[in-house]
């Protein structure tokens, strides 16, 4: 007797304690996501002309757009640039900072220091690196007797220019993490390893590496989702140009919405953004995942 | 032996120069917002020390208000999130209700599917809740964080039951036997995803953009891209200045305690 | 919260309602949008001179919000607007003249000014500044903070070659042959300095539409739903813009970027910009050597777009809030105000009996570059605005980077946006 309504009090608790949060989770982000596909289906309100249902017409015109297919390749582009980069040299970085080399506190505070910067604020910074002829990194080519490049207003360069500043901005937040992982790794493994003579190298491969599978996977699903996020550099660098060479997905949903005020056709490219996480994310869970386990 | 001797000294070069790439952004801020505008793209040792664009920097924008203002937002998220996501953990990690898988995979989904991506339909109900330009509309949807509610629900699993049976047995009720049991054997998690949130919220850009636009709302972000973009172009040594003002604590702090940083993920168990 | 909102708004109704019935004459209240998208004393000065408005009129009362950027302004009273809550008026983009209309969230001056005023007061503007504010035989906007671009030249880098320091070029093809001569080399072989700078990233069109200007063909209708971009003198002009890096090697090659135009200027890796009159200060204050400002050169004409806001008066309010706003546009726009204006920014005064103060007359003497921008008036046409601005604008710009990086020929690329041009445009006709 007492133990049912012991039951049903924690089940009223459970849900008195769940209810707020999921309030939120659910209102900020299911029924969104549920009225953004529902409106993709719909015209644009303006002035007094209510939005009208117009089935399929706006992926009609999703197939036709040209941008949206230059964004997509872009954002793919961008994916396969900066998620296997990000995340090796984010691994490499807690090696570093992990091991004994001269000057790791230094290392580690450089490393780091992209985290804590507004990117938005530092995308001048790198906008003066890319800059023809004076900027930096033409300074440096000059000094190589090379000519001037314009990195960013070249359309074969300018999307290359956006992923190594995503990478830059993401690495050392990764680090964090792998330099955890490494850290919580007991050290007699590794003695015991050196005891019968492995090289640092052996070590790291067979024993390190698939200890921190688990870690790898963190942080790539999730370097997965930024580069579908990490927006803030294209509006101070290129504002996606030239001529969409180096927008992405979310920027161009961006326009639509709130430059072009097109919400309805920005809910049809919403709807594109989120199957695409979803497939991304849940396959690579699935790769990873499994591999873990064989191993 | 001396071919490993040769692969570490390349091993060092390469981290140095990796460790110098990441850190020039911030030596070149240094360097633009302490020399004159005329030193912005010339790296003259000679060239003269000067105070002058923090002050024109501080004077041509509320970068006060707009410090106060990230304060207060990041400051009221992560209160919000500790709130939410502990009663929420709690709740997924010890009690068995019907729905719970199903509420759970409904949190798991925020992971993926971010409110920033929502951007045109989230900014449709702050209008219809009549919080357009509010500080506590660039923070609403990201407090209850699903990635909070997953971290510390797997933190509160590994706490033995045995200590909420003795607490029990001691009288204490639901909110004590989180306030004295869970909430401490927690701390690392709380610090970690603390860092985590702020240093997210304190940098996001884009939500802000387009929820608020006045001076008493933007935060810091908002602030500095709408006092970058004028028509006469960038102006680096007065933009860094401004940068090294307004994360300048967030990033002294960050350097300072970063060693805890690591080991509060460590024991936190996000790795 | 909402009910709580309510209360409130029934409590201040009741309290304005007393004091109504107490003292008849109640002031009119005023809410203000206004961008800035200039460094210096912008929000300063609009700000001082709406409190002394307010001062010396007990009538009115205005709270004036900066608002942020011209694209935060226009989104803000935009989604007020929706909100049900609209500005009562409001400094916004000249080109966004249509989408407010589209909204159906302004109306015109005429209504509220009488004859004599249409007459004195709208027809002392600048006409060049008031095609983006008029359409349909309608004046929608008041010109407020205009710009127009001009040429800016270092007068050292045309010694050095011999060229005359004080003669800018004047046609196309003087830009051309003095721009050949301005390209510096170093010893092997690379560009340390280029002939000009026609920046050319996020909004080309504004630039560009100087060439167009200047080749004697416009690029959209008065009435804003029918573009002109593939005309064949549209499509010569890109080519000669193109040509400046692909066949002449004055200029350097791909999307020159606008913001960081005045650096390369004042470090010497331009010998001729084109950008705003909005950078004369910056120019005046940074420049480490003699530098003049002239007109852009002409090819069949000398031309020029304008750029800038106007002053709209929203729909959604009462006749009192209308004519009060009327009258604090009419005093803000007024010379002695606009003097004080042009003078802490730099914006061109809109009106040529603002040029006639004791205020303006004596700042131009100290810095006659000034005088540049307005008479280059003479020539300017109005800035590419049409229905669904923003939209048909990107279409071009996209055309115009297409065209300068290589990707397109400037014909197909033109072909091709004057074709989704049309296609957005067709509805509006």
């Amino acid at each position: 007797m007492r133990n049912t309504i012991n039951l049903r009090l924690s089940w009223v608790n459970a849900w008195l304690l769940l209810t707020p949060a999921m309030i939120l989770v659910i209102g900020f982000t299911h029924f969104p996501a549920v009225k953004t596909f529902w409106n993709s289906f719909f015209s644009t309100p303006r002035g007094k002309r209510p939005a009208v249902f117009t089935g399929l017409e706006n992926y009609h015109y999703l197939l036709q757009d040209d941008i949206f297919w230059t964004v997509l390749k872009n954002n793919l582009l961008f994916s396969l640039g900066t998620v296997p980069t990000s995340v090796c040299i984010a691994l490499a970085m807690a090696l570093w900072v992990n091991g004994k080399l001269h000057g790791r506190g230094f290392m580690r505070m450089a490393f780091f220091t992209p985290t804590v910067l507004p990117l938005i604020a530092v995308a001048n910074i790198w906008l003066f690196y890319y800059t023809p002829g004076f900027g930096l990194i033409d300074q440096i080519r000059s000094l190589f007797g090379l000519p001037e490049q314009n990195w960013l207003g070249n359309p074969d360069y300018a999307l290359a220019a956006v992923i190594v500043v995503a990478i830059w901005k993401e690495a050392g937040f990764f680090m964090v993490f792998y330099l955890a992982a490494l850290q919580s790794i007991p050290p007699n493994l590794r003695e015991a390893a050196q005891l019968e003579g492995a090289s640092s190298w052996y070590f790291f491969r067979r024993v390190a590496f698939p200890l921190l599978m688990p870690t790898t996977l963190f942080v790539s699903v999730n370097a997965v989702i930024n580069s579908f996020r990490l927006v803030d550099h294209i509006f101070v660098m290129t504002e996606g140009g030239p001529n969409n060479a180096s927008s992405l997905l979310l920027f161009y949903i961006y326009e639509t919405a709130f430059k072009f005020w097109e919400t309805g056709y920005a809910a049809t490219l919403t709807v594109v953004l989120v199957v695409l996480l979803s497939i991304f994310s849940v396959g690579q869970f699935f790769l990873v995942d499994k591999r873990i386990h064989y191993r | 032996m001396r071919q490993v001797d040769y692969g570490s000294s390349l091993n060092l070069i390469a981290a140095w120069l990796v460790a110098l790439l990441w850190f020039s952004p911030l030596a070149y801020a240094l360097w633009t917002a302490i020399h004159p505008v005329a030193y912005e793209v010339r790296f003259d040792l000679t060239a003269p020390l000067t105070f002058e664009n923090f002050i024109d920097a501080w004077a041509a924008a509320p970068f006060a208000r707009y410090f106060l203002n990230t304060v207060i937002l990041v400051t009221m998220i992560l209160v919000a999130q500790f709130v939410l996501c502990t009663l929420a953990a709690y709740a997924f990690a010890r009690f068995e209700f019907r729905g719970r898988e199903v509420m759970f995979a409904l949190v798991l989904v925020q992971l993926l599917v971010m409110p920033d991506i929502l951007i045109v339909e989230n900014y449709k109900t702050m209008r219809a809740l009549g919080l357009v330009d509010t500080i506590v509309a660039i923070g609403l949807p990201y407090m209850a964080s699903g990635f909070g509610i997953f971290l510390l629900r797997q933190t509160f699993k590994t706490v033995p039951k045995e200590l909420e049976d003795a607490a029990r047995v001691e009288g204490a009720g639901l909110f004590q036997i989180l306030w004295r049991v869970y909430i401490p054997l927690a701390k690392p998690t709380y610090l970690a995803y603390g860092l985590v949130s702020v240093s997210y919220h304190w940098n996001n850009f884009l939500w802000p953009l387009i929820v608020t636009n006045s001076v008493e709302t933007r935060p810091v972000t908002v602030g500095l891209s709408i006092f970058a973009a004028v028509d006469s172009g960038v102006q680096w040594s007065i933009m860094n200045a401004a940068t090294l003002m307004t994360s300048g604590p967030l990033l002294i702090a960050f350097l300072l305690f970063q060693r805890q940083f690591v080991q509060s993920f460590m024991r936190a168990g996000i790795r | 919260m909402k009910q709580t909102r309510q209360r409130m708004a029934a409590l201040i109704g009741a309290v304005t309602l007393t004091l109504s019935v107490a003292m008849p004459a109640q002031a009119v209240d005023l809410q203000f949008f206004f961008p800035v998208a200039v460094g210096g004393k912008a929000a300063e000065t609009i700000e001082s001179l709406t409190r002394e408005y307010v001062s010396s009129n007990s009538d009115v009362n205005i709270e004036a919000v900066y608002a942020g950027s011209y694209q935060d302004t226009v989104t803000k009273a935009l989604t007020a607007a929706q909100g049900g809550k609209p500005p009562q008026l409001a400094v916004i983009l000249a080109v966004d003249m249509f989408t407010l209309i589209d909204e159906d969230l302004i109306v015109p001056f005429d209504d509220l000014l009488s004859d004599a005023d249409k007459k004195d007061w709208i027809g002392g503007f600048y006409p060049a500044f008031m095609e983006n504010s008029q359409t349909g035989g309608k004046t929608y906007g008041i010109p407020f903070q205009r710009s127009t671009p001009v040429l800016y030249w270092n007068k050292d880098a045309f010694a050095e070659v011999g060229l005359d320091p004080d003669t800018p070029p004047a046609t196309w093809d003087e830009m051309v042959s003095f721009g050949e001569k301005l390209v510096k080399k170093d010893g092997d072989g690379n560009v340390v300095r280029w002939g000009v700078r026609i920046p050319s990233s996020g909004f080309p069109y504004w630039l560009f539409q100087g060439l167009t200007t200047q080749n004697g063909v416009i690029l959209m209708n008065s009435d804003g739903n029918e573009t002109y971009f593939d005309d064949p003198k549209v499509v010569e002009a890109l080519q000669y813009m193109v040509d400046l890096s692909q066949k002449y090697g004055v200029m350097a090659p791909g999307i020159i970027e606008w913001g960081t135009t005045p650096k390369a200027f004042f470090e010497g890796a331009t010998a001729m910009m084109w950008t705003t009159t909005g950078n004369l200060t910056n120019v005046r204050t940074n420049a480490p050597f003699p530098f003049g400002v002239a007109m852009l050169p002409a090819k069949e004409r000398r031309g020029a777009p304008t750029g800038g806001g106007n002053f709209y008066i929203f729909k959604d309010s009462s006749d009192e809030q209308k004519k009060a706003s009327v009258d604090f546009v009419k005093w803000i726009t007024a010379p002695e105000q606009a003097a004080q204006w042009t003078i802490a920014t730099g914006y061109v005064a809109p009106r040529p009996d603002d040029w006639e103060t004791p205020a303006l007359k004596a700042y131009v003497e100290d810095f006659p570059p000034a005088l540049v921008a307005r008479n280059q008036l003479e020539f300017a046409v109005a800035e590419l605005s049409t229905y669904q601005n923003q939209r048909i604008t990107t279409i071009f710009n996209d055309a115009l980077e297409a065209s300068i990086t290589g990707e397109k020929a400037p014909q197909a690329a033109l072909a091709e946006a004057q074709e989704k041009a049309d296609r957005i445009l067709k509805d509006y006709r």
